[in-house]
């Protein structure tokens, strides 16, 4: 079995969820397999319309220091997470979503991107993922 | 065999990794993969990820800034 990386993707930052993707995508490309679980803010960025959305974790400035970021980011070539998430399911990556998150903050499966969902559950299943995996973290 | 060419010039993190893997996703075995690139970490890592695949990396170049790496499936 290849090596594993399961990340629990708990914020809703831009800043954060580039690093849970660009992780995840270089995961996959350096030949492992990868889970991304979102739970809380990270799964707000999984609902239609919801994944440019989130703030600039320092700095936000009212939208204004994540409009100055993404500027920069245009400029140095960067991806947008969109084609970052696209690129993460193409190469085989998973996508969790926590159905508890749902439950509480009254997200329905048809708010989220659904085809883009590998599967809805909660700890348990991270724990499964995470206990074989070499690399987990929480962002 | 066919030789598949991959353009990451301008492209930064993780980009050139990415575009890398689905080449080498799509080519099938004894194909090669050349992949050109500028963004001076790639030039180390796609090396890097071609070991931990199990690849054969026929040779890495770089003139004036732009590197070129040839990969063999």
């Amino acid at each position: 079995m290849a090596d594993k990386a399961t990340i629990i993707v708990h914020s809703g930052d831009m800043d954060k969820v580039y690093s849970a993707l660009i992780i995840g995508d270089g995961a996959l490309a350096m030949g492992m397999e990868a889970s991304l679980y979102f739970t809380f803010w990270g799964l707000q960025r999984l609902k239609k319309g919801g994944l440019e959305k989130g703030p600039l974790s320092k700095m936000n400035m009212l939208g204004l220091g994540k409009w100055m970021v993404k500027r920069k980011m245009k400029k140095a070539g960067s991806a947008s997470l969109e084609k970052l998430l696209q690129d993460f399911k193409e190469l085989g990556g998973k996508i969790l979503a926590c159905d508890m998150t749902m439950e509480i903050m009254g997200i329905k499966k048809e708010d989220l991107r659904d085809d883009l969902i590998s599967d809805y559950c909660a700890v348990g299943t991270y724990l499964a993922e995470a206990r074989e995996s070499k690399i987990t973290l929480f962002i | 065999m066919a030789e598949i060419k991959v353009d990451c010039t301008g492209e930064t993190c993780p980009i050139p990794l990415v575009e890398t893997r689905k080449a080498l996703r799509k080519a099938k075995e004894g194909d090669i993969v050349e992949v050109i690139g500028t963004h001076p970490s790639s030039k180390k890592e796609i090396p890097m990820a071609v070991k931990a695949l199990g690849l054969e990396l026929i040779d890495v170049e770089e003139k004036e800034g732009v590197w070129r790496i040839r990969i063999r499936r």
